[in-house]
């Protein structure tokens, strides 16, 4: 982890209600996809916690909705304004347990950290397949960017306004792979449990204190224990949840 | 030069910068980010005599000047406290460390402090009977000054380490429990705990905790704690950890000019990770500007 203050470079309407934020400054504390960063905003007293789409030696890009203040803030930020930032939070994906063909699920605002996660399986030479799930087409993002880094990507909206009509289950119960990696909402993860064919990995979201350990804000039970979903998380395996 | 160091009940601290327990763990996850050697010292997670895992999700709420925890001590009991903690923070940390216990009858706290006082890193023991976020122990015990009084001399007995009461701030009149504590034999004082509180979620219209209350603290309950530090400091002969709000520097020195011989920084460490060595490199500098040459000086200095 560290701390050290951002340049935002682009801040732009991505979607309905989301936003692309590109950050420039020190990334060398990112270790995974799956990471997240925390955001320190002016006249909020917790940080926020957002989770990294991708990253470079010089940028992290992130992408979140407007769900409340601190998020609204955020989209009203422009380029060449600063933030202060905690970041390489959370332990991040294993890409080593992936198999030769893993799918990615993502679920509105938990399809960002699949992009890094998709880069760093094609960078291992894995045949990604990707299923991206939004409630309608104004909230898709994203579909070609993870097209262009090689993996076959399906859109499911639940009102078929795009893609294929349903649920991201819908999309994987059609599916051969070898593993899972999901981020998204809680009964878009109870679906996933309850039809998934092999292990995987869910990164899990909780209202944190600190976001790197401290406050043991964000515990979960385990099948291995107590864990904080900001340091031990936010990335589980299928095998120790506790549902 | 100016002069940071304070004596803590016969303890020569290199300044009265103690990270709050709760906030700092067993120092480690900070360990990371810098020397915590800097530290005058810090008070430890609040160890219990089990294992707790505290209350369910969510334990953290945001508010104007501050946030609400309801963590609920979770903590790994003191038995791992001892074969664990201790020995992993032994390597981080040089100097006496603040023992925070809490407990849920007169005899859990009196045996998770005998089981802690053959520890040789302990410096001091901190009871913590002023937590607002567990049921059927911790608070209750310090909202009556007959209570209090009976934990301090519980504990009294199996203890010849400094002994400091947490005291909360949820109560009527904090001065009747402090003199309390002072003549049942405590060493000391720390005051003041988190303040009751809660929020509800609008959108679910229900309390964002699943604790539905929680405990206040950030700057915005600093006057708060300014208040009662001062007058504790009236009522009572023995020294006063204050804490309450700490952000900066001069809120240290504020807090020790209505008494506070040392100070606690507790939710500043959750936002900023390097808070607490951030405001003991400002303290010099703070001291100039206000003419101060040595801290232990000014020790209750704002009373006629």
């Amino acid at each position: 982890m560290k701390q050290a203050i951002y340049e935002i470079t682009r801040n732009q309407k991505i979607a309905d209600h989301v936003y692309e934020m590109v950050l420039r400054g020190d990334t060398s504390a990112i270790t995974a996809p799956g990471q997240f960063i925390n955001i320190q905003l002016a006249g909020k007293y917790l940080r926020r916690p957002i989770s990294i789409c991708d990253w470079s030696d010089t940028d992290i890009t992130i992408i979140y909705k407007v769900v409340g203040g601190g998020t609204e803030q955020m989209s009203e930020m422009h380029p060449g304004e600063t933030l202060d930032v905690l970041v390489g939070l959370g332990n991040g994906y294993n890409t080593k347990k992936s198999g030769d063909a893993p799918v990615l699920l993502g679920g509105g605002v938990g399809v960002p950290p699949m992009y890094g996660l998709c880069k760093a399986l094609r960078a291992e030479g894995k045949a990604v397949k990707v299923i991206l799930g939004f409630n309608t087409a104004s909230e898709v993002f994203y579909e070609n960017e993870f097209r262009a880094l090689g993996a076959e990507v399906t859109v499911t909206t639940v009102d078929g306004s795009y893609g294929m009509k349903g649920f991201v289950t819908d999309a994987l119960k059609t599916m051969e792979y070898s593993y899972f990696f999901t981020c998204g909402p809680m009964p878009m993860f109870r679906a996933i449990e309850s039809v998934a064919v092999t292990s995987g990995q869910y990164s899990f979201e909780e209202r944190m204190g600190c976001g790197f350990g401290a406050c043991m804000g964000c515990t979960c039970k385990t099948k291995y224990g107590n864990k904080r979903i900001c340091k031990d998380g936010p990335v589980l395996e299928r095998e120790e949840i506790v549902w | 030069m100016v002069n940071l160091s304070v004596n803590l009940s016969g303890i020569e601290m290199a300044n009265p910068i103690i990270p709050a327990s709760g906030t700092f763990g067993f120092g480690y996850e900070f360990a990371e980010l810098y020397d915590i050697n800097c530290l005058g010292t810090f008070s430890f997670k609040g160890t219990t005599l089990n294992p707790r895992f505290g209350n369910p999700t969510p334990r953290i709420a945001e508010c104007e000047g501050g946030m609400l925890n309801a963590v609920g001590l979770q903590n790994p009991g003191v038995d791992k406290v001892i074969s664990e903690e201790l020995p992993k923070l032994a390597k981080v940390f040089h100097k006496p460390v603040m023992a925070n216990v809490s407990g849920f009858s007169l005899e859990e706290y009196v045996e998770t402090v005998r089981k802690l006082d053959g520890e040789k890193q302990i410096g001091w023991f901190e009871v913590n009977i002023s937590c607002p976020n567990v049921h059927g122990g911790g608070m209750s015990f310090g909202t009556s000054a007959a209570s209090a009084a009976q934990v301090t001399e519980a504990v009294r007995k199996v203890t010849s380490k400094p002994l400091y009461i947490k005291l909360s701030p949820n109560v009527t009149d904090i001065t009747e429990i402090a003199r309390a504590c002072e003549a049942s034999g405590a060493d000391g004082v720390s005051l003041i705990n988190t303040l009751m509180g809660m929020r509800i979620d609008l959108k679910k219209k229900k309390p964002v905790l699943a604790n539905v209350t929680g405990g206040f603290s950030g700057p915005a309950i600093m006057p708060v704690a300014l208040r009662m530090v001062y007058q504790v400091y009236k009522a009572v002969n023995i020294p006063i950890i204050g804490m309450g709000g700490i952000s900066t520097a001069e809120d240290v020195i504020e807090m020790m000019l209505a008494g506070a011989t040392a100070v606690q920084v507790g939710a500043a460490n959750l936002i900023n990770p390097y808070a607490s060595r951030d405001i003991i490199d400002a303290l010099p500098a703070a001291m100039e500007k206000y003419g101060i040459r040595s801290l232990s000086e000014i020790i209750g200095a704002a009373h006629a």
